[in-house]
């Protein structure tokens, strides 16, 4: 393997080709749309909450291996949990769970879906990370 | 004067044999610096490298002749002076238009919105409509859409065939109610490198008293351009798309149309008297040159100018058409691989490609992971995206110091991207 695919590790790929929580639900309590301007990627959300938890969460749309990846690994992560815990899930978070450093434009690929979910949960439409930057 | 410029002896010595682009590479600090691993630069159509000489004339500028032009009565404000106006003289020159007709400008995006505004608001009523066409860069869209917005006119689009060409048979009936005053075309697309008949359209155009506009971003680059031969009206174009500088472009348009329109940008130097109360404009070309211009970026322009015409705009054009054409051979060998746009002989040195089901984002990434710089995305051409049903692509795009050995990198690239996605 050499250094070029660094990127590209394998639970990436995994996730890429295999993702979970990949769809849509019926009768979302929320859903929500958004896109990345750079790109053209789009990400839609559906969640249903049940006593205050994520009971299913899917995501659906159209990106590349990162933004995809990045999707599947943080619904993953996310099902079943407190829906308040959206509130406190940071670009470092995102960048943990993908176990990858990334440049500025891939960057916005990874982050996507933590913007498409603060968008739908709190209507926080910031790009995540850009609130600390100009602080 | 100041530095001797690359070009006005070689020049005609050199145009009609072909030049050698390993030779040509050469001449590019930033292409022969050492790197690891060795940078493939297959971006050309977003930004030209730049050849030493053009480093060399502006660092000269700041060194030794460094001063405001126009007004300053010493010495190095009139080589400043000189240089400045002989960068628009030779510029004017290379597009077979008078110098009085050569506004300088940011870069195209600053010259479609110069005639968007100036003209624009001035010529267009609400009832009124522009042509553009489905292959148009963002640039030549949106001056339009906020004018429309603004003035109530009508747009109007050329349609794209599925091959990535204009449908010029649509274009009779979009011409037909006569109120179309202004036909905006893009001489070669950013995407699909298709080299529109630009001539054909000012034609039919004229004929129904509507003005044209072209947006040579992609072709005074690369190819010979004539204002005169295009039949056009209005055109634009960049300097750091033709081995200049970022920061400077001209608008080219013929000279009653300057005269009647008002000005763009209101301030120094653009006005022949001041009252409080108002003031009169310049003369051309300085009546559209407000505030102090990118002075450097001219002189640095002037020197491109020099090395594309040592090189010969016909040269060039062919051996980026060829080196398009060695690539659309090699990459079809490529599983998967897409190709959009018109056959090799109807474009120019630009190739945007699918990778099977790949992100563009994904096949950069890892062919940036081989030191290979080609684009992914939109290229400020979304509507074109859709209309080709594609939300994104990737592009290798050439100039005269690209060798087929950078295809050839760039079709290996391709294989791993399959290999790592596979």
């Amino acid at each position: 393997m050499g250094e070029w695919d660094e990127l590209y590790r394998e639970n990436i790929i995994d996730h890429y080709k295999n993702p979970r929580c990949r769809g849509t639900l019926d009768h979302p309590d929320i859903t929500y749309e958004d896109a990345n301007p750079l790109c053209g990627d789009q990400l839609r959300i559906d969640i249903e909450v049940k006593d205050g938890k994520i009971e299913k969460i899917r995501h659906s749309g159209h990106g590349c291996s990162i933004s995809q990846a990045a999707a599947s690994m943080l619904c993953e992560r996310m099902e079943g949990h407190p829906l308040e815990e959206v509130k406190a899930l940071t670009k470092e978070d995102v960048l943990e769970l993908l176990g990858i450093e990334l440049g500025p434009v891939r960057l916005k690929c990874a982050l996507l879906i933590l913007k498409t979910l603060k968008a739908g949960v709190y209507g926080i439409t910031q790009w995540p990370g850009e609130e600390e930057e100009k602080a | 004067m100041s530095t001797p410029l690359v070009g006005t002896t070689a020049a005609a010595a050199t145009s009609r044999e072909r030049f050698d682009p390993r030779e040509v590479r050469g001449r590019f600090p930033l292409l022969t610096a050492k790197r690891e691993p060795p940078l493939v630069y297959l971006d050309s159509a977003a930004t030209s490298q730049k050849p030493e000489s053009v480093l060399a004339a502006m660092d000269d500028y700041y060194r030794r002749y460094n001063a405001n032009i126009h007004r300053g009565i010493y010495a190095i404000a009139e080589e400043a002076t000189a240089a400045y106006e002989d960068a628009r003289a030779r510029l004017a020159r290379f597009i077979g238009a008078p110098a009085r007709e050569v506004i300088f400008t940011r870069n195209s995006t600053e010259a479609i919105n110069l005639v968007a505004y100036a003209w624009g608001r001035w010529a267009l009523k609400r009832g009124d409509a522009v042509l553009l066409t489905v292959m148009e860069h963002h640039s030549n869209l949106v001056p339009w859409h906020i004018l429309a917005a603004e003035r109530g006119i009508e747009l109007r689009f050329i349609p794209v065939t599925d091959a990535g060409e204009l449908q010029m048979e649509a274009l009779p009936g979009l011409l037909a109610d006569g109120r179309v005053r202004l036909a905006g075309v893009v001489h070669i697309s950013n995407v699909l490198g298709t080299v529109n008949p630009v001539e054909e359209i000012a034609r039919q155009a004229h004929a129904t008293g509507a003005l044209v506009l072209v947006d040579a971003s992609q072709s005074v680059p690369h190819m010979p351009v004539d204002v005169k031969a295009l039949g056009c009206d209005f055109l634009a174009l960049t300097a750091h798309k033709m081995l200049g500088p970022t920061g400077i472009g001209a608008l080219w348009a013929r000279r009653e149309l300057l005269e009647a329109m008002p000005p763009f940008l209101g301030g120094g130097e653009m006005i022949r008297e001041v009252k409080l109360e108002g003031s009169k404009w310049n003369e051309l070309p300085w009546k559209f040159e407000a505030g102090t211009m990118a002075i450097a970026e001219a002189v640095g322009l002037r020197a491109a100018v020099a090395f594309c015409e040592e090189l010969g705009m016909e040269r060039i054009f062919e051996h980026d058409r060829e080196l398009a054409r060695y690539a659309l051979e090699r990459m079809i060998e490529v599983p998967g691989v897409r190709i959009l746009g018109p056959p090799a002989e109807k474009r120019g040195g630009v190739v945007a490609f699918e990778l099977g089901e790949i992100h563009p984002h994904d096949v950069a990434t890892v062919l940036d992971h081989h030191g290979i710089a080609v684009r992914a995305g939109h290229h400020c051409a979304m509507p074109l995206h859709d209309r080709l049903g594609v939300p994104a692509s990737a592009r290798a795009s050439f100039h005269c110091y690209s060798v087929p050995e950078d295809v050839d990198a760039l079709v290996e690239g391709l294989h791993h991207a399959r290999k790592v996605f596979g």
